[in-house]
């Protein structure tokens, strides 16, 4: 008796684990949770060490995001102009980019609060906005949303969305204007070289 | 702009608005550019003219302080400044028709004046009173007012047509603009200019790495950022 009832809590448990892992919105929170705790303890990222932060988001943070869907979506139309090939490379450049950017976003952190918006979602949904908001003293709460789709290696962000801002779209106009200059292979080339200067320069800083 | 008084702001309004008025008849569209920024030429033109300003000036300043004063005291003032502009934000959430919103933002003017000492600490949002963002840009567009071209302003920054004469049009209500005497007003407007520049730190880091071309990653990201506000943080999508 005993025994099975230990069995049934225990499958219950597992049921209730594999559950929180396939909703979107208790994936989000529980890999901000993560990031924040680690953050919390973490004197070398608060003090900028970007590296560091780099390092976190690869680990936490990278596995649940589709850069191929992230970096069409940057593109817009201009994608299909794109080889196979090219795309690989766009995909690899513009995925550098954002990381580096946002880990060093990370090393700002202070005291921040994420608040988790009630979320609800309708069986069989595959693409969904979880929305979420960043509270600090003194000033306004910050709107921060994820998209999410569903895929069949589990749910993947493939936007985020600071007070409005998609960090994605927002370089359509940025990547339409390289493209008309250069081609595909100046936008590769241009974010090649972004990624190489913000590498020199992190450099230096770590030397200091 | 910290410096002028009075005579100076409307002054200042009226170059602004026959500025407006200029590039609205100059009519430079550039062949291949973006169609809501027709006047980039000049926007890019200012947009040096503000780094440099900022980069000598606003910034060192702002980074000063932010060194300088403790978190509590930096959330105090940016509390004390979003306490006075709650009143205004209501009656503008009132003119977009939204009256419960209005009414919240009436009782954190209330709660966080007395309560909240002045408005140094926000305690209407740990009451559940949660802060609104409206201006009178963003009612002009609920009541139908498009965009217009975007423009990029010395100091003030980006602006589209519309939210330059919302801005205007805040700026005349200002509470702040009204403290007498004229030298308590001049620190209070420094101070909570310098207090918003101190704000964007953060957000300088992400755009000196983010962008391909600042320019550009900044006035897509106002545009963004405005229809947001204006569809009150859900604004429908837009197809890909």
């Amino acid at each position: 008796m005993m025994k099975k009832l230990f069995a049934l809590f225990f499958a219950g448990f597992v049921a209730s684990s594999v559950f929180a892992q396939e909703a979107p919105d208790a994936l989000i929170q529980q890999v901000t949770e993560d990031v924040l705790d680690i953050i919390r303890k973490d004197k070398d990222i608060q003090s900028g060490n970007t590296n560091k932060a780099i390092e976190l988001v690869d680990k936490k943070v990278l596995p649940h995001f589709n850069f191929q869907h992230m970096t069409a979506l940057a593109l817009g139309k201009d994608w299909r102009k794109a080889t196979p090939q090219q795309q690989q490379l766009l995909i690899a450049e513009f995925k550098t980019l954002l990381v580096r950017t946002y880990s060093n976003a990370l090393t700002s952190y202070k005291n921040q609060k994420v608040v988790y918006k009630p979320f609800k979602m309708n069986s069989g949904e595959t693409d969904v906005l979880v929305r979420t908001e960043v509270l600090q003293p003194g000033s306004k709460p910050v709107q921060l949303d994820y998209s999410l789709e569903k895929l069949d290696s589990g749910w993947k962000v493939y936007d985020v969305v600071v007070a409005g801002i998609s960090l994605v779209t927002n370089y359509r106009d940025q990547f339409g204007q390289e493209i008309r200059n250069g081609g595909v292979d100046g936008l590769i080339a241009s974010l090649a070289n972004k990624n190489k200067s913000m590498e020199a320069n992190l450099a230096k800083v770590e030397k200091k | 702009m910290m410096v002028l008084g009075a005579s100076g702001m409307r002054k200042f309004y009226r170059l602004l608005a026959a500025g407006v008025v200029g590039l609205a008849f100059s009519g430079v569209v550039m062949a291949e550019g973006n169609p809501r920024d027709p006047y980039e030429g000049f926007n890019r033109a200012m947009y040096s003219v503000n780094e440099a300003v900022d980069k000598f000036a606003a910034k060192p300043v702002a980074q000063v302080y932010d060194k300088a004063f403790p978190l509590p005291v930096k959330a105090g003032v940016g509390n004390f400044f979003g306490n006075v502009g709650d009143l205004w934000i209501g009656v503008n959430g009132a003119l977009q028709g939204k009256f419960g919103d209005a009414g919240i933002d009436l009782g954190r003017l209330l709660v966080n004046s007395t309560v909240g000492i002045f408005g140094l600490f926000d305690v209407a949002s740990e009451l559940g009173l949660e802060k609104h963002d409206e201006d009178s840009g963003q009612t002009l567009a609920v009541w139908g007012v498009g965009d217009g071209a975007y423009l990029f302003w010395p100091i003030i920054g980006p602006r589209t047509m519309r939210d330059t004469a919302g801005w205007m049009i805040d700026s005349y209500v200002d509470p702040v603009w009204r403290v007498r005497p004229i030298s308590v007003r001049n620190s209070l407007v420094a101070l909570r200019f310098v207090d918003i520049r101190a704000s964007l730190l953060p957000a300088d880091k992400v755009v000196e790495e983010a962008a391909l071309d600042k320019y550009a990653y900044v006035r897509d990201a106002y545009l963004q950022r405005r229809r947001n506000q204006i569809f009150d943080g859900r604004p429908p999508r837009l197809d890909d």
